[in-house]
């Protein structure tokens, strides 16, 4: 019910009337400024355009205000309100199952009136539902447009020759911009929330100290919920991806900023660049088609070699090896952007002394630039190995999925990401232990990278100090 | 100033041998670290190559595949059953495209007491949705009904890779002619060669596969002799034992040409079957195997048959997910970037949403799939799998990047022009809108787009609010299930068959083709608009 007029989607039409609205309300707004103005416009405090602005900016807020509170508001009305208006017996069902049965009363009131299916308290439920929602859009149409009215009408009031409609407008602007930055603290604090109250939830199943210390990991199952294996293979694996990026990184920024010639720079630098333009699944692909099978056959090739024994290393298709050599491929350029930025930073002066001393470049790079830049240098790594922990799609397609504590690169190992991404793809409910374990696992995830990037960020700033 | 004339004696010093070798020492230090350097850069470039040649080598299998040709008469009968006028009927048609084209199959090779084994694995030369685009060419030409026509149809991914090379490993080999030849086709066939016929060469390659084995099955060796095909069930000192396998059933005669295919695999170990691969070669030598360009990898949307499959859906789900980060992050990035550079006090809550956007940008990926599935999807009771919450989400995802690339373009507006619109009498709004915004407008654009190339090759928080979902249909709108293309390439990985593989980095190639225009326009914007001031 009501979700076309004609052929048009009702969404589409109230947003072209809420836009038409804005537009009269700007022509009255100007036409009664010009009117008041009595022919000559310089009398009016702001330009016949600002009181334009101003009564259409007070007609479509209020009305897109009230719109947006019922796209993420409304179904959830109408859905508790059908709840409470189902019989006992599926209300007794649980708050998962009841609201699974409205999810198929909701995808079958979709399909239109035809689609009886038989079963009288469904096809009644639908009926409802399709009834409720349609009187809940009614009565969002109509305050948005009562809305609108009233923003109209008290603006309208306003408007007079000294109205300093130009400041309410810019005062508009500003409130919005405000609003727009402060999205980015509402997304922090969505994350938050979402992460530490679905953790919460989590922690009064599982004790937190089992989660943390515990040794035995199987989610799916819904058994065991002992991380330790998840953190263990996260670091080895951000451990190997360390061993490979963080010498080639900052050999390569040395190179780079202090022996490269500049048209040498200019071409390897955006190459370089391009390493961390390419998509993770790009490198997960490579790892897994490529990489893995190369590790598998050395490890092979270790084996049978007549002074190891047969079974020295596991030799597993996925590896944590092979998700670890990408990843360091993936985050050479963090690591070498980063410490050339911090390299060059330092100031010529330091280098000129040392040369003036006879050092050769070698030594003016390792015993006065290296130390000088050090404090930045941590900070890239630091940088890196919180992203080496985040990243998902590299250790998803090659790492592996057994939670195992072993020491051997070859064998496979699962991290933090790829158990996130195992527990919540597919169908998820939201209320199972298992699905519950990937947001305290998210959780733990985003608090270590936060402070690696804290630590990073105070490094940096104490650094900075240095020179300035 | 007068310089002291060198002393001969003091010059000394510097020349002993200690401080020469350790001169010598340092010197090559100073090499050696130079060359790690140049090391270091080598092995990165040397993997972006062998990651860009691995996957272009892997996806230039997939671009071209291989088509059986019928020349087939369309009979409306089988056809077009409830008549021409219904060409949707006719489009629908699948089952009777099939039988007809597998009708004409059987009829050239199988008798008419061929077992259900033998007609199953003729049958698998294609599969049944492959005849999809011929009946839709014939719905869209209905004259074509009841005449004779050339129609190809994609053969099975297993046929196609076969043919590619892939399967297992293969050596053909000539042998001269038949010299001899007994028995019958029913109770096998004892051939002998021509006298003096060099045989070192099967018997190189028979032994060489037999070696890489790595289960001690023998390798199969396959015998041509003019249009039939036999496998050998045996060597003797001057015979060949065969068994019939497919193609022409008459007895060889003398001086008839033979060949053999050495594979490297027993049967049992591989997807294609003796007997598919005699057909195969029968249908090549007939000239019915045509390469021809994989256009279904652009215009199909995602299948479980790889011969089938395409990144049509994903590319336009990818299209309207990035619309709706465009639309969330662009506007209110930049709209943040505008606050917090030129508006915003110093003051805390200022140097709160500062701190917390650095951090944002930071934060893994996958944390803010985790925000969807539980703020849009168990909150907000949002459909999973729908452009509109991975638009929202990826929105979100960049809308840090999009703030700091903007304030950077904003602060690299002089402030000499901030001041020249207030001294005429603008407003601060006024002096941003009007002057500053449209200056830093191709700095903004740049990184927006740098922004939207990274959304674009985003996978993780996808996978969490359930775009994995298999997708058959190109989605009509932002509220349809979709998937898209980095998705689509994690699927395919993971896909049993080898066919997957080429296919996947095909797909690959596809992505990277998008994101390497995207990021020539920024370079293009860049260059283009540039002001240094």
């Amino acid at each position: 019910m009501l979700e076309t007029f004609g052929h048009l989607p009702v969404s589409w039409l109230l947003f072209a009337v809420l836009a038409a609205a804005g537009f009269v309300a700007f022509f009255i707004g100007r036409t009664s400024a010009v009117a008041t103005a009595q022919g000559s416009t310089a009398r009016l405090n702001s330009q016949p355009n600002y009181h334009g602005y101003f009564l259409a900016m007070a007609t479509i807020a209020p009305a897109a205000v009230i719109l947006i509170l019922y796209s993420l508001f409304g179904e959830s009305m109408v859905r508790s309100q059908l709840a409470s208006e189902l019989p006992q017996r599926i209300r007794d069902l649980g708050t998962m199952e009841m609201g699974q049965y409205i999810d198929r009363i909701a995808e079958n009131s979709q399909r239109g009136p035809g689609s009886t299916t038989g079963n009288a308290l469904f096809d009644a439920a639908t009926g409802r539902y399709t009834s409720l929602l349609g009187l809940s859009r009614i009565i969002a149409i109509g305050l948005a447009l009562f809305g609108a009215g009233v923003g109209f009408f008290f603006a309208r009031r306003r408007l007079s020759v000294n109205f300093r409609a130009r400041a309410r407008v810019e005062d508009g602007i500003k409130l919005m911009l405000f609003l727009c930055a402060a999205i980015a603290i509402l997304t922090t604090l969505g994350i938050v929330a979402s992460l530490f109250f679905e953790a919460l939830r989590f922690f009064a199943r599982v004790p937190v100290l089992s989660f943390i210390f515990g040794t035995e990991w199987n989610a799916q199952t819904g058994a065991d919920f002992g991380a330790i294996p998840l953190f263990f293979g996260t670091f080895m694996i951000a451990f190997l991806a360390m061993l490979v990026a963080a010498p080639i990184g900052l050999l390569s920024a040395i190179y780079l900023s202090e022996y490269a010639s500049p048209r040498f720079r200019s071409i390897v630098k955006p190459i370089l660049e391009l390493l961390a333009g390419i998509p993770t699944v790009v490198y997960g692909f490579f790892a897994l088609q490529f990489v893995a099978p190369l590790v598998r056959s050395f490890a092979v090739w270790v084996n049978s070699l007549p002074f190891t024994p047969d079974t020295l290393l596991a030799a597993q298709p996925t590896s944590a090896l092979a998700a670890g050599l990408v990843m360091g491929i993936m985050i050479i350029p963090f690591v070498s952007s980063l410490s050339d930025d911090v390299i060059n930073a330092v100031p010529q002066t330091l280098r000129d002394g040392a040369y003036a001393m006879g050092a050769t470049k070698s030594e003016t790079v390792k015993q006065v630039v290296m130390p000088a830049a050090l404090p930045g240098v941590i900070a890239a790594l630091l940088l890196a190995v919180s992203r080496a922990i985040g990243e998902t799609m590299i250790v998803v397609m090659a790492a592996g999925q057994r939670a195992q504590i072993s020491p051997d690169p070859t064998s496979d190992l699962t991290t933090i990401t790829v158990q996130i991404v195992a527990l919540l793809t597919g169908d998820t409910e939201f209320d199972s232990a298992k699905t519950l374990s990937a947001f305290a696992l998210g959780f733990v995830l985003f608090i270590v990278t936060l402070l690696f990037n804290l630590i990073a960020l105070r490094v940096v700033q104490k650094y900075r100090e240095k020179y300035e | 100033m007068n310089s002291p004339a060198p002393n001969p004696e003091t010059k000394g010093t510097f020349v002993t041998d200690a401080a020469l070798k350790r001169l010598k020492k340092r010197h090559a230090a100073e090499t050696r670290f130079k060359f790690y350097g140049q090391f270091a850069i080598a092995i990165a470039v040397l993997a972006l190559i062998a990651l860009l040649v691995s996957i272009i080598s892997q996806a230039s299998s997939a671009f071209q595949r291989n088509m059986l040709v019928f020349d087939i008469t369309l009979n409306a009968e089988d056809v077009a059953p409830n008549g021409t006028d219904d060409p949707d009927a006719i489009a629908r048609n699948v089952s009777g495209f099939n039988l007809l084209l597998q009708d004409s199959l059987r009829d050239q090779f199988l008798p008419e007491d061929a077992d259900a084994s033998e007609t199953r694995q003729l049958f698998g030369l294609f599969t049944r949705l492959a005849v999809l685009p011929v009946a839709k060419k014939t719905a869209a030409h209905v004259d074509m009904v009841g005449t004779q026509q050339t129609v190809s149809v994609a053969l099975a991914d297993d046929i196609d890779l076969y043919l590619k090379g892939g399967v297992t490993e293969r050596k053909s080999i000539d042998l001269g002619q038949v010299a001899s030849a007994r028995g019958a086709i029913g109770d096998g066939i004892y051939v002998s060669l021509a006298p003096g016929t060099d045989t070192s060469a099967l018997a190189e390659a028979i032994g060489g596969f037999q070696e890489q084995s790595l289960d001690d099955s023998a390798p199969t060796t396959l015998i041509g002799i003019g249009n039939t095909w036999y496998s050998v069930t045996g060597f003797s000192s001057n015979e060949i034992a065969l068994a019939y396998l497919a193609g022409a059933r008459v007895a060889p005669d003398p001086s008839q040409g033979i060949r053999a295919l050495v594979l490297a695999q027993a049967e049992a170990n591989r997807t294609v079957s003796d007997r598919q691969i005699a057909w195969t070669m029968l249908l090549k030598d007939e000239g019915r195997i045509r390469k021809a360009f994989n256009s279904t990898l652009f215009t199909n949307a995602d299948s479980t048959y790889p011969e089938l499959a395409g990144t049509a859906a994903a590319i336009v789900g990818s299209l309207l997910t990035m619309l709706v980060t465009a639309l969330l992050a662009i506007p209110v990035g930049i709209f943040a970037a505008v606050y917090l550079e030129e508006f915003a006090p110093k003051n805390r809550m200022t140097d709160l949403i500062e701190v917390n956007i650095n951090n944002l940008a930071a934060v893994p990926s996958i944390v803010f799939g985790l925000l969807g599935a539980a703020v849009f999807i168990n909150f907000f009771g949002m459909p999973r799998s729908v452009p509109l919450v991975g638009g929202l989400v990826l929105g979100l995802l960049v809308l840090p990047t999009v703030i700091i690339a903007s304030r950077a373009a904003l602060k690299s507006v002089p402030p000499s022009i901030r001041t020249a619109a207030l001294g005429v009498g603008a407003s601060k709004t006024q002096s941003v809108f009007h002057h500053v915004l449209p200056l830093a407008a191709p700095g903004i654009l740049t990184g927006s787009i740098i922004g939207m190339a990274r959304a674009l090759g985003e996978t993780a928080p996808l996978l969490l609010i359930g775009m994995v979902a298999f997708v058959a249909e190109v989605p009509d709108g932002p509220t349809d299930e979709s998937t898209v293309l980095p998705v689509l390439i994690y699927k395919w990985s993971t896909g049993a068959e080898r066919a997957w593989e080429p296919q996947t980095a095909a797909a690959i190639i596809v992505l990277l083709v998008f994101l390497v225009l995207m990021n020539l326009i920024a370079i293009i914007l860049r260059r283009r608009f540039e002001r240094r001031w």
